[in-house]
């Protein structure tokens, strides 16, 4: 991207933005209208929306993976979907690969498309159990024509499946999705979303509908491959542990709001918002000598229609003053490429 | 005191392709006031046992051989009116996976808690209800709220009302199966701490189904590590954890993501969970065992001490 249009991406999200950034998100927003009853629409002064996503900026470098933490309701999700255009923003920008796709028609974007892939949660509604995992990994090649014979097809297929260890290929082609196991099936997802060969890749929550004996075998597979199809990855996680496996940077979200990004490992060393550090502190450890006493966070995340005032998390906050209710602190840097929106940062 | 023993207790569905043996010579005693962790990956019989012990079984399951010892009563030998009368719900009750998304919607939920103490006690709806205010009170959702309809809890709200159902008689043992999969993390520490307090309060025993291992490494004293209907290993959580003997046992704990100290190596189990229609000979966990000999192969390793309170079946460690 031209270096003069990155100083004014910059300057308008206030992050530092590295040029090799492969995906950009600036000031992104998504309001849900909800809709009202008769009597309440005349009642409301002016219409109400859900605030799943309320001005975020990042961005991921090329061929990194990128983690995206939060409580369900974080509006981590929204976020994921927004980036490939699944859902439109209501304001703000994406920049993919340099150009502006925010405005892109859907004519437009189909042929993005092959480039951007998007990995479901559940691996037992993502796949359509009438189809044979032949017909689930043949369909994206052929909408995206991406393939010139039966042949090529084939091929590709066989060794997409060897790659996610679905071995031996012919075992698995004429299978459908209910004779295989809950991990076998979000192989196979995860083999469709890489058999296009995507530039980008959103992952949501790709394996927390899975055993911790098949997740790690599962986010294995999808490490190796990233490393081998050298793609961005975006994963959209609650799991601040599974995480640090997995992520160079990531982003902790709450209430639609980033409140803390940076290298992983960073953070889960030193956190700066009281949330992350709530967050880690509720991952259990398999370790008797290691339980932990007291969960200082009170409450449930907050609704995303009325947020609270001042800092979203300000209810739940054990070091909450009277600043924290009136004004929102904003993300700020505090070292190179660390950010965190936090009026009483820990040191 | 012991308040349960489980003796080799075997469940099999019947199925058109054969039967499928969900649990195999499952043994174990548990304390009174004691917390049992059931540990494995899914499918490997831990809330076949469970429910066998809650006489909950589908219509196809069979229990084959086994006792399951109560306070000193076989339960297998009351008929099913005893059992329903004076031990489900009474002695024994259960928090089931996924029960708060089983509310029922259209009932507030202090009339649902209410209904479980009528359907067992005779008293009076009024009566009923106060208690189950109270027991909405012990488990930090607030009495005020029993005439609150499910859609109008939190998750976290409703996994505890489901909880304070489980508690409505009063039970001595409770059996919770993975009471905490569905919440978020911070949710999920918030309702493990109203378990444990619950269980000092009110001394009862618990069984926690769950595969995740480090919630059972956070709130267990004993541990029963099941792979394909069978337990493999069972200690106290100090020692499956500090010092795990069966190869499985090793692996799975080595699987789980750590948030403190240094960043290591997740291993991973290759392969996978073996068919229980058609289990494989010998130890169930052998094709997948990079200690397996010959002796794996063929003959099924027994659960057998090893060390003081520490059992384990594999041929590694003189299993016969």
């Amino acid at each position: 991207m031209a270096f003069d249009k990155l100083e004014f991406l910059e300057k308008k999200a206030g992050i530092k933005i590295e040029k090799d950034a492969h995906v950009i998100a600036i000031n992104l927003r998504k309001y849900f209208p909800i809709k009202l009853g008769f009597v309440q629409s005349l009642l409301a002064k002016e219409p109400v929306y859900v605030k799943a996503v309320d001005k975020i900026s990042f961005y991921i470098k090329r061929g990194e993976i990128f983690a995206l933490v939060g409580e369900s309701g974080s509006g981590k999700t929204t976020t994921g979907r927004l980036l490939i255009k699944l859902l439109e923003p209501t304001s703000g920008k994406i920049f993919f690969d340099g150009k502006n796709i925010t405005k892109l028609s859907s004519f437009e974007m189909r042929k993005l498309r092959s480039k951007m892939q998007i990995i479901f949660q559940d691996p037992y509604e993502s796949l359509n159990p009438r189809m044979s995992i032949y017909d689930i990994l043949s369909e994206p090649l052929e909408i995206l024509n991406l393939t010139s014979s039966t042949e090529e097809t084939s091929e590709r297929i066989n060794r997409v499946l060897e790659d996610m260890n679905l071995v031996p290929p012919e075992q698995f082609l004429f299978r459908f999705p209910h004779e295989l196991s809950g991990g076998q099936r979000q192989r196979v997802a995860v083999a469709r979303a890489f058999i296009v060969n995507p530039e980008f890749i959103v992952a949501d929550e790709p394996v927390s509908m899975l055993d911790a004996s098949i997740r790690t075998e599962v986010v294995r597979l999808i490490l190796e491959m990233v490393k081998k199809a050298h793609c961005t990855f975006l994963f959209i996680t609650h799991d601040i542990a599974l995480s640090r496996y997995l992520s160079s940077r990531l982003a902790v979200m709450y209430l639609g709001k980033i409140v803390e990004m940076g290298p992983t490992e960073e953070i889960i060393k030193n956190p700066a918002h009281p949330y992350t550090q709530a967050l880690i502190d509720a991952v259990p450890v398999p370790d008797p000598d290691a339980r932990r006493t007291e969960v200082v966070i009170k409450g449930e995340i907050a609704s995303p229609i009325y947020p609270p005032p001042g800092c979203r998390f300000h209810p739940r906050c054990q070091y909450a003053t009277e600043k924290c209710r009136q004004k929102e602190p904003e993300l700020l840097a505090i070292s190179k490429d660390r950010y965190v929106a936090c009026f009483h940062q820990l040191k | 005191m012991k308040i349960l023993e489980v003796k080799n207790l075997t469940t099999y569905f019947e199925t058109l392709q054969g039967y499928v043996k969900a649990a195999e010579d499952v043994s174990f005693t548990l304390k009174s006031g004691h917390t049992l962790g059931l540990a494995g990956e899914s499918g490997c019989g831990k809330t076949t046992t469970a429910l066998t012990i809650l006489r909950l079984l589908p219509p196809n399951g069979k229990i084959i051989k086994g006792k399951i010892i109560f306070e000193g009563n076989d339960l297998l030998k009351l008929s099913e009116e005893e059992f329903r009368k004076t031990i489900r719900w009474k002695k024994i009750s259960m928090i089931f996976q996924g029960a708060m998304n089983a509310l029922h919607p259209t009932m507030t939920v202090g009339e649902q808690i209410a209904e479980a103490i009528m359907l067992h006690e005779q008293i009076k709806k009024k009566e009923a209800l106060e208690r189950a205010a109270k027991l909405l009170d012990l488990v930090g959702v607030g009495g005020e709220r029993i005439n609150r309809y499910p859609h109008e809890f939190s998750g976290g709200m409703k996994q505890r009302a489901v909880i304070a159902m489980s508690l409505a008689c009063n039970p001595k043992l409770v059996i919770a199966d993975e009471p905490t999969t569905a919440l978020d993390v911070i949710v999920q520490a918030q309702v493990m701490k109203v378990m444990k307090e619950l269980q000092q309060k009110l001394n009862l025993s618990m069984i926690i189904i769950s595969h995740d291992l480090s919630l059972i490494a956070e709130t267990c004293s004993e541990v029963a590590i099941m792979y394909a209907g069978r337990i493999v290993e069972l200690s106290t959580a100090r020692r499956i954890f500090k010092e795990p003997l069966h190869p499985y046992t090793q692996k799975l704990i080595m699987a789980f993501p750590s948030i403190l100290g240094e960043k290591k190596e997740l291993s991973t189990i290759p392969g996978f969970p073996p068919d229980l229609i058609d289990p494989p000979p010998g130890c169930r966990f052998h094709p997948r065992c990079q200690y397996a000999t010959e002796k794996c192969r063929k003959e099924s390793p027994l659960l057998s001490q090893v060390e003081e309170a520490h059992y384990v079946a594999c041929h590694l460690f003189g299993g016969k």
